[in-house]
């Protein structure tokens, strides 16, 4: 048994040791964002602090135009998660409920789809977005290229698929003699999908849209790309600009990507099991 | 209830032509039920189509033509020689032709993409993996262990990028100035000396990797049975040799995931690269120098197209052999 113990204690060991090194650059760049720069120009960031102050988020906050770039990120954000959810349920919902030939053929698709890499489409894509016309109330530019709706629209489409896979694989779990029960009820096609089968993907639905909101607010490649006026890039994207705009002071850019990183933070402590339960679902009822 | 549908059913079915041979019960559609199947299929299809495996197949056309992405497109050869390249023409495999010999990031491009895909595969997965069957063992405070090193899977790639670029800072940074190599004579620049900042990035990218795969194994291990494991351990297995021939395999499906995970990553590896310095000087990747075919000066649809067929074909390797595990293999419904 001493064996035993012995290698308990590595197994503590090497955990506390990796969780150390895990936060380390998290925490280091947290306390750049607390420090003067005249103060970290003079002493480096490794010394210990004269002041710590609020102030580097409060320049990063006005310098920076940070409130327009995360209104950005949520007038994104949010239409393209709802949209997602909505399309990708349907389609989950005929693939599994619905017999008809190309159901395998969909659901290849669309899981495919969503394993591209995202570059492998950029260069038509980037053609096609400068060829279709917008009215103007739905883009300034006249385009689907550089404007919010683009950007929405290229979200829903990339993150479908991998939507469309876990939420068919967990509607496969619902036991077919509820949808018998409710078709003698009367409930029709529409009846089934709306108020039996969407109710009952509540904790799929709640898992997903924690995880795209995450991933939407994350994006950086579709924003760069797809975006030209830096004014409407959202908050992630945001970033590599103010890095440029910030140059001289690095302190205000760490508090800028701390101040960034709070949404995903909230989601992180208040909903990390939805998190995980959206990345694992469809992985492990396949 | 249940006796009624039956009841139903036999009667439609009783009503069918003889010879026909379905027998799928109480499943034929009225035409409202039709169209609400075309309806709720019709956008998200068309959308898919039009935004996804449309790009992907122009590009496999657009690659065969030399662009510069002014004016259109002509279903003639190119003409070599005059004043300007011949525009909107069609240059067969030149493009690809031209990226493998004459486009010097190329190379080391497909060369990184490879190390990027090996460390994944030797160091950042493995670890991973380790960290879930130790978390999953039973060691006190294991929710404490999971959510920190959880903590990267959540941020964007963009913002670790940034994070990290303190930490490896040549006269300020932690890492220089704890092994006492931040003063001017002995600097080591890890992001910016191109034969080291791939290594960095990898650090970077292997953080937020681990922590990933750490997620997945460990709900593939929650599902494996465990009285599979206690078996082994009663007939004699060491902690290895059950984890290697009992636990690893019970969890194939995950296994799939992950390695799938594992290689497109790899492939889509982009954002780190470019926030660190736009996937130059030792840090090029495919999907930058693509990138840099649409958002630089120069831009050449026709050639940067070329490149993304290039990833697209190394990528329907590892998206076939997922399909196949998740779909071949099980029974059509």
């Amino acid at each position: 048994m001493t064996r035993h113990r012995a290698w308990r204690t590595a197994a503590y060991a090497f955990m506390i040791v990796a969780c150390l090194a895990w936060l380390v650059p998290v925490l280091f760049a947290l306390y750049v964002s607390f420090r003067p720069n005249a103060e970290t120009s003079q002493y480096g960031y490794v010394s210990l602090p004269h002041h710590l102050t609020f102030q580097n988020y409060v320049s990063a906050w006005d310098q920076s135009d940070m409130l327009r770039f995360f209104g950005n990120s949520v007038l994104i954000t949010i239409p393209a998660v709802i949209v997602t959810l909505l399309l990708a349920s349907m389609v989950a919902f005929v693939v599994t409920r619905v017999n008809i030939k190309v159901n395998l053929a969909l659901l290849l698709l669309f899981t495919a789809g969503n394993l591209l890499p995202q570059q492998v489409i950029i260069t038509p894509l980037y053609r096609l977005y400068l060829l279709i016309p917008l009215p103007g109330f739905l883009s300034a530019s006249g385009y689907l290229f550089d404007s919010y709706t683009g950007l929405i629209v290229i979200n829903v489409a990339f993150q479908t698929g991998f939507c469309v896979f876990v939420l068919s694989n967990y509607m496969r779990t619902i036991p077919g003699e509820m949808y018998e029960a409710a078709e003698v009820d009367g409930a029709g096609l529409w009846g089934r999908y709306w108020r039996l089968t969407l109710p009952l993907c509540r904790p799929a639905l709640a898992a997903l849209a924690t995880l795209l909101t995450t991933w939407i607010y994350n994006d950086f490649f579709w924003a760069i790309t797809l975006i030209s006026t830096g004014g409407k890039r959202p908050v992630t994207s945001a970033l590599a600009n103010l890095q440029g705009q910030f140059v001289s002071n690095q302190n205000l850019i760490a508090a800028a990507a701390m101040i960034v990183a709070v949404p995903t933070l909230v989601v992180y402590l208040l909903l990390q099991r939805q998190f995980i339960a959206g990345l694992t679902l469809g992985s492990t009822k396949g | 209830m249940i006796h009624d549908v039956a009841v139903r059913d036999q009667s439609r079915q009783g009503k069918r032509a003889p010879g026909s041979r379905r027998r799928r019960p109480g499943r034929r559609f009225s035409r409202r039920d039709i169209l609400i199947v075309a309806a709720m299929l019709a956008i998200p299809v068309l959308g898919d189509i039009a935004f996804i495996w449309g790009p992907a197949l122009v590009s496999v056309a657009l690659s065969l033509f030399q662009w510069n992405g002014v004016g259109g497109l002509h279903a003639r050869g190119c003409v070599p020689g005059g004043l300007f390249p011949d525009n909107g023409c069609f240059t067969g495999w030149q493009n690809y032709h031209q990226a493998a010999t004459n486009y010097p990031p190329f190379w080391p491009a497909v060369q990184h993409n490879l190390i990027w895909l090996g460390v994944f595969v030797a160091f950042a997965t493995p670890l991973g993996m380790f960290f879930a069957v130790l978390i999953d063992s039973g060691l006190k405070g294991s929710r404490v262990y999971q959510t920190v090193l959880f903590l990267p899977v959540m941020l964007s790639l963009a913002l670790i990028g940034i994070i990290w670029e303190f930490f490896y800072s040549p006269n300020y940074g932690l890492i220089n100035v704890v092994t006492g190599h931040n003063t001017n004579a002995n600097l080591i620049d890890w992001l910016g000396d191109p034969s080291i900042n791939l290594w960095s990035v990898l650090i970077e990218a292997s953080w937020r990797q681990a922590g990933y795969v750490m997620v997945l194994y460990l709900a593939g291990l929650k599902a494996v049975d465990p009285t599979l494991r206690e078996a082994a351990r009663i007939d004699g297995a060491s902690a290895w040799q059950t984890f290697w021939h009992v636990t690893f395999p019970s969890m194939m499906p995950m296994n799939v995931v992950v390695a799938v995970i594992t290689v497109i990553e790899s492939l889509r590896a982009f954002d780190l690269v470019y926030i660190t310095n736009k996937g130059t000087n030792g840090l090029e990747l495919l999907s930058a120098l693509i990138t840099s075919n649409i958002v630089g000066e120069t831009s050449r649809p026709g050639f940067g197209s070329a490149l993304g067929v290039v990833l697209l074909v190394i990528s329907l390797v590892p998206i076939s052999a997922f399909l196949y595990q998740m779909f071949a293999r099980r029974q059509p419904r």
